[in-house]
């Protein structure tokens, strides 16, 4: 486990490059940095200016290592690296609302871009053109799309809306990939068609995502619960409500572990086994030992006198200070994640280690 | 106790009629006066997950509407229902849609 701080700005989103060697941040603008790690610091390497609306997504691809990134300027850029220095190239996303988040497909060929224009823009390189051409899935999206996660097969994407609804969707793009074979979820797959819709999550659906296998999907709502669609078992819906500040980004570490982190600013574990079990396991962070000098009884009661409380320190007693908005996996397949990073708004970013 | 289980059962969430979330609304905060102060506790223990969100739900909307003794009596029941209930109970008061 170990924090590193990138300043006092929040971060609101970052990601990794293949080997982990660098990592890209937005504090809380409209600008990329890039850091590669030198021994125990990390150094800035590169920045990325070309967006004018505050940063809401990156993704970086670490086969192809192309970095995707999206703003509330309502474009989209795909940055890739000619030279030592990045290039960026406009996609052609036509959304007239911000857009909220952005990821690559597991196989790279395309992305998937949500807008608060209510609907996914899901992009993909024309080669005739040389331009990324965008197909729209708007059906039923009645508000914001606030995340996105791929499904192993490319295909399936599934989206959180801030219209208190998760939803699959087909992502399917004849242009560019074979037809695929028929999942748990359903058979036929044309672009555009929806797969699955939860009735009423009862919050914002701040983060989805998928099983190693895909065959569920885990989503955390602001109404501080976490629930699971489960595709083998015709689609049921098992939902945890916890007694917590809301959780806002959640991640599978193995097919039946995910951890959940939000606003109160450390992750939690929760284990999935079948319909009906959904269960919180511990609380992932490690207080610090308070190291508490000597008061003089002096101190003491003017602590008490002026605070009403003779406890000197007011830092939180975990990792992070403030919320965390994204978690990441680190290292280890996706059945079984060894490490997984999280940033938050107190603008530092720690690595945790995941014990199966 | 079986008059607080009784009053938290079918609430009136889907119906737009206000008169009805009123009288409903007013004989919730009959039950809770009604209560001890030492029987607070064993009210809340007896309820599950689902009546203490509710319970909270009444609670908060009590606290709109105030009369003469009923803002210490809802302190107090939410003193207990935030302990039973934790801040997620809070959250879900003021994200849900439907309102008692």
């Amino acid at each position: 486990m170990s924090l590193y701080s990138f300043g006092l700005e929040p971060l609101s989103c970052h990601a990794w490059n293949k080997d982990r060697t660098q990592i890209a941040v937005s504090p809380n603008n409209s600008v990329v940095i890039i850091y590669e790690k030198k021994g125990n610091e990390w150094a800035k390497i590169h920045e990325l200016t070309e967006h004018s609306g505050r940063i809401t997504g990156i993704d970086w691809a670490p086969e192809s290592n192309r970095i995707v990134t999206c703003a509330s300027d309502r474009n989209a850029y795909v940055w890739t690296l000619k030279d030592k220095v990045w290039k960026p190239t406009l996609v052609l996303v036509r959304i007239n609302r911000a857009a909220t988040c952005v990821k690559w497909s597991p196989l790279e060929n395309k992305f998937a871009l949500g807008s608060g224009a209510r609907l996914i823009s899901v992009c993909y390189f024309e080669k005739e053109n040389d331009w990324w051409l965008s197909k729209h899935i708007k059906k039923s999206i009645r508000s914001t799309v606030m995340c996105l996660d791929w499904h192993p097969n490319n295909i399936l994407l599934a989206a959180g809306s801030s219209d208190f609804h998760c939803r699959i969707f087909s992502a399917y793009i004849k242009e560019i990939e074979d037809k695929p074979g028929p999942t748990a979820w359903g058979a036929k797959m044309p672009f555009g068609e929806m797969l699955l819709e939860t009735r009423d999550c009862g919050g914002w659906v701040h983060s989805v995502s998928f099983s190693p296998s895909g065959d569920h999907l885990a989503w955390v709502a602001h109404n501080s619960s976490i629930s699971v669609a489960d595709a083998t078992q015709g689609k049921e819906v098992t939902q945890l409500t916890t007694d917590r500040l809301p959780l806002v980004s959640v991640l599978y570490v193995s097919p039946t572990e995910m951890v959940a982190a939000g606003h109160d600013c450390c992750p939690f574990q929760f284990s999935y086994k079948g319909p009906g079990s959904l269960k919180f396991v511990k609380k992932l962070d490690i207080p610090k030992q308070t190291s508490r000098g000597s008061m003089s009884a002096m101190q003491h009661f003017r602590n008490l006198d002026k605070k009403a409380t003779d406890d000197e320190s007011n830092e939180l007693g975990c990792l992070h200070q403030n919320s965390i908005t994204q978690l990441c996996v680190v290292s280890g397949k996706k059945t079984s994640v060894d490490k997984y990073s999280s940033v938050g708004l107190d603008g530092a970013m720690v690595l945790w280690d995941f014990k199966h | 106790m079986e008059a607080l289980q009784a009053v938290l059962k079918n609430p009136p969430i889907n119906t737009k009629n206000q008169k009805v979330k009123e009288r409903a609304e007013g004989l919730v905060l009959k039950v809770l006066s009604a209560f001890k102060s030492s029987d607070v506790e064993n009210g809340i223990q007896s309820l599950d997950k689902n009546g203490v969100d509710l319970l909270m739900k009444y609670i908060y909307k009590g606290f709109e509407t105030p009369s003469d003794n009923s803002s210490a009596v809802l302190l107090q029941w939410h003193e207990k229902a935030l302990s039973a209930g934790g801040v997620g109970c809070i959250l879900r008061v003021l994200t849900a849609r439907k309102t008692v």
